[in-house]
């Protein structure tokens, strides 16, 4: 083999091995240069994810933290005795049976009902803006039409208001409350405006003289549902709907979930119907909300005969629906207990139900609590199965029982969000929604709180 | 008030029947407790309970027959009493009748002069429902008094109380956990009866196999007009949950995949809770969402482009479902490649792979059939969904394969044909029930191969 040879040799067998180097340098950029993309593809995903909660709840806490302020008006309000012709107020005579003292009372009531009420706030609006040729109609389009009945309330319930003259606070209406946050545009012309041009001039006046100003909506929390006057609705009924829900959802979820958690995880023999029940709840738990509904509709409302639109079978539905969430949830807990526990009690001599009850369940309580919250939180926010029980109906009573019609927090949402004074009632749906979330992220803090507490406790 | 009292009876007999119980059995104890061998064998507090028990089981029992009796007996005794055309007419005539005679005989009194039959019938009601009340009272106080009796005599050192109370607190305990055995079977009942009433006015393969849902509803009771076919529903249902999906699984998988394997534990315990607060939020609140920014903004965005978006679609549906979705896919496919095993990826690892290349070509693979798990789970939660699609899908039952225009889906029909709407007899609310089946089932078989799945799975590496 000739020099020549050897030299070509090893340039070759070089030029080979930068050959080589260079494929795996450029396989090695092209690998890297995937797993550059591969990690930025997994940020991107986390970082839309976290977008879109930041929109949802900048979204949610931008359009609904204005409606809980609201316009209000701040008057005088003369209580004419020549305006507010009525009787003394009926006082029950010895001897008169309930029924009689009842119709007589009604029978004042409507007499109450019959005044005009709206020439009481005309005449005090007209003082106070110092415009005594403003319209009767302007002025009535810019108070809100519950005002009168909170005037007819006053009277009744004090009825030597009549001829004094009081300083009242009074809900302007919902067109005025639009105006005034600017949700009206000032520059529509006149005919395809919802207030009248003098309602406007009067509006702008009397927020000049601040007899007319915005304010904590305080009766969104206290006041009823109402269609005649959309400013003073409020949420007070669907509040104690969704309360007494709750109450039946703790009282019978949680003891039946945990009762038969302990069953199915303590003391049911491993066969095929404790295997039937297993699998049951775990299919129970993904069946569709929706399913549970038409469940209550033709169980609780066709068979049993149940009251539509009731808390008590509202309760119930959520009930059947929450319970395999506990049910679940406490066997887990249940089972990470530790068996060394139910050995060391079995093996001093207590039975299996003292070992359970007295060794086991006191140690799982910080579990089953939290369980439990969450299940009620869960439930909180459910509407389908609602709506198909009749809880959709409009109801204007705060419920004084679970088994009068009531309206539920996330169906008030429903509600609202079909009102057609869209430009009103939007404001007002999320300002219901932030109601509802903070209510439930409260549940859930609490159950995060008192979980590290109590952990804390059984831990010593 | 009434009932009030009632219930304060019923707590003091537990109360002092245990009481009473508990000295008893002490004092059985203090007068064996002196010869050896012959101690108690269940503590006090099994006796008083027993003795409890025992007194206030049957006191509950007569109370609840008085409850569910009552008003018929008492109605039975005061109907002859009332004029024979009110008995005949029957209905709501008899039930204000009835009204008013327990109106006056509660004191109450009615509006105006009552007529002389009803104060008689009210006397008699008086007089019928106190005998009742008393009797029922009386009854209970013998029957508690002979369960207290007979328990408090079985009193006794080799007695086993114990035993009888736990037997009790089992029976309980199993009755408890049938509960979710008849709340599925309530379900499957209600639904399959229903549902074979809804194919006596409609034939089942219209109703699986038509292709228009024309719901006009009947003025008069029971005659069927429009047409009922699923197929419309069906697809609807299917292209929103697909939309979902389509958002769902990349972002859901790849924020797991990068929370799991790339995150720094700090980022990923800030992200995670973050994320999965999506999970917790009501549908409603993600329907109105959809409804009021979500629609209105992708309209405009695709009117800027040139083309046209209905603000109620499926894919405004579609697309606001998939957020509720992500967390659901995300934590569940965080568990599933946490569980691949160590050895796996650190084996590929040290064989010179990056990281990118071993989550594709060993942990995924591996966790595959976990994660297909998962995501049948997450699409079955996509078909059954109900408050996103009624708000913002536009409910419009008709064949379309264009997700821009709007739909309707199984759960919003649902609804839409139970709404206010209780006359259970008419083929319109009817056809809820035979729809609600169908997603019973369908979610049924995806949840069924899900949970089968998962779980091979996690044995494989257990």
């Amino acid at each position: 083999m000739s020099a020549t040879d050897t030299e070509a040799r090893g340039a070759e067998l070089l030029a080979q091995s930068q050959r080589r180097q260079e494929r795996v340098r450029r396989s090695l950029r092209r690998r890297h240069a995937s797993e550059l993309a591969f990690w930025l593809l997994g940020l991107a995903a986390s970082m839309v994810a976290l977008v879109f909660v930041a929109v949802l709840f900048g979204n949610i806490l931008s359009q609904g933290l204005p409606a809980f302020q609201q316009v209000k008006y701040y008057g005088e309000v003369h209580f004419d005795p020549d305006v507010v012709n009525i009787d003394e107020r009926p006082v029950r005579q010895a001897g008169q049976s309930a029924a009689d003292y009842q119709a007589e009372l009604r029978g004042w009531q409507r007499q109450l009902a019959m005044a005009n009420w709206n020439a009481l706030i005309v005449e005090s609006v007209r003082r106070d803006a110092a415009l005594p040729e403003a319209d009767d109609r302007a002025i009535i389009s810019i108070i809100d039409s519950g005002a009168r009945f909170v005037l007819r309330d006053m009277v009744e319930a004090d009825p030597s208001l009549i001829g004094q003259r009081v300083q009242v606070e009074l809900l302007g209406s919902a067109n005025a409350d639009n105006f005034v946050k600017g949700k009206l545009s000032r520059d529509l012309p006149d005919e395809r405006h919802q207030l009248s041009r003098p309602a406007r001039d009067l509006i702008d006046a009397l927020v000049e003289e601040s007899t007319m100003s915005l304010a904590f909506a305080w009766h969104l929390f206290t006041n009823v549902d109402s269609r005649s006057a959309p400013a003073s609705a409020g949420l007070a009924g669907a509040f104690m709907g969704s309360l007494y829900m709750m109450l039946v959802v703790i009282v019978l979820a949680v003891p039946i979930g945990v009762a038969s958690a302990i069953y199915l995880e303590e003391f049911a023999p491993k066969n095929r119907f404790t295997d039937l029940i297993e699998v049951n709840i775990n299919n129970l738990a993904a069946v569709p909300s929706i399913v549970f509904g038409l469940l209550g509709a033709a169980v609780f409302i066709n068979y049993f005969r149940m009251p539509l639109s009731a808390p008590l079978v509202g309760g119930l539905v959520l009930t059947l629906m929450t319970l395999p969430t506990v049910i679940i949830a406490t066997r887990s807990s249940l089972r990470a207990v530790p068996p060394s526990l139910r050995q060391a009690a079995l093996g001093i001599g207590a039975s299996k139900t003292q070992t359970v009850f007295h060794h086991v369940l006191p140690v799982t309580f910080p579990g089953i609590l939290t369980a439990s919250i969450l299940g009620v939180a869960q439930a909180l926010g459910e509407t389908a199965p609602l709506l198909l029980i009749g809880m959709n109906a409009f109801v204007a009573n705060i419920p004084a029982t679970p088994l009068d019609q009531s309206a539920a927090l996330p169906v008030q949402i429903y509600l609202w969000q079909g009102n057609e004074n869209r430009n009103f009632f939007e404001a007002r749906t999320f300002a219901t929604i932030i109601v509802l979330l903070g209510l439930m992220i409260s549940l859930n803090a609490l159950a995060i709180y008192l979980r590290g507490r109590l952990d804390k406790r059984t831990a010593r | 008030m009434d009932s009030f009292w009632i219930a304060a009876l019923v707590l003091a007999v537990v109360a002092l029947s245990y009481q009473m119980g508990l000295s008893r059995s002490r004092q059985v104890a203090m007068s064996a407790g002196t010869t050896a061998g012959t101690r108690l064998h269940s503590r006090p507090q099994y006796h008083g309970a027993s003795v409890a028990l025992w007194s206030v089981v049957p006191l509950l029992f007569v109370l609840l027959l008085w409850l569910l009796l009552g008003n018929t007996v008492s109605r039975w005794f005061v109907l002859p009493m009332l004029p024979a055309e009110i008995v005949d007419q029957g209905g709501t005539a008899l039930n204000t009748a009835m009204q008013r005679v327990r109106s006056i005989s509660s004191g109450f009194g009615v509006a105006g002069v009552p007529a002389d039959y009803e104060i008689a019938a009210a006397a008699r009601l008086g007089q019928v429902e106190f005998f009742l009340r008393t009797g029922a009272l009386a009854l209970g106080a013998m029957f508690a008094a002979a369960g207290f009796y007979l328990a408090r005599n079985r009193i006794s050192p080799r007695f086993h109380a114990r035993n009888e109370i736990e037997r009790v607190i089992q029976l309980l305990l199993v009755i408890c956990s049938l509960v979710a055995i008849l709340t599925t079977l309530g379900i499957v009942l209600s639904l399959a009866f229903e549902t074979l009433r809804f194919f006596t006015f409609v034939h089942p393969l219209d109703f699986f196999f038509g292709l228009t849902w024309n719901r006009r509803y009947a003025v008069t009771g029971d005659e069927v007009t429009g047409s009922y076919g699923m197929l419309p529903l069906l697809w609807g249902t299917l292209m929103v949950a697909g939309i979902a999906m389509f958002v769902a699984i990349p972002v859901g998988l790849m924020t797991a995949i990068y929370l799991s394997q790339y995150a720094p534990p700090r980022v990923r315990s800030f992200v995670k809770p973050i994320v999965e607060i999506l999970a917790g939020i009501p549908t409603i609140v993600y329907g109105f969402f959809a409804l009021v920014t979500v629609g209105p903004f992708l309209s405009s965005l695709a009117s800027g482009l040139g083309f046209s978006i209905n603000t109620t679609s499926a894919l405004t549906a579609g697309l606001v479902m998939g957020i509720m979705i992500i967390p659901f896919i995300s934590s569940l496919s965080d568990d599933i490649i946490r569980q691949v095993p160590r050895a796996m990826r650190e084996g590929s690892l040290g064989l010179g792979a990056t990281k990118s290349e071993t989550i594709r070509k060993v942990v995924l693979p591996a966790a595959l059939p976990g994660i297909v798990g998962a995501i049948l789970l997450a699409v079955s939660r996509a078909i059954g969904e109900t408050m996103i699609v009624l708000l913002a899908a536009g409910n419009s039952p008709v064949l379309r394969f264009d997700p821009t225009e709007p739909t309707s889906t199984i759960t919003v029909t649902i609804v839409a044909q139970m709404f206010g709407d209780s006359d259970f007899a008419a083929p319109q609310s009817l056809v809820a029930f035979a729809l609600g089946l169908t997603l019973f089932v369908i979610t049924l078989l995806l949840n069924v191969v899900a949970l089968q799945i998962v779980r091979r799975y996690r044995e494989q590496y257990e």
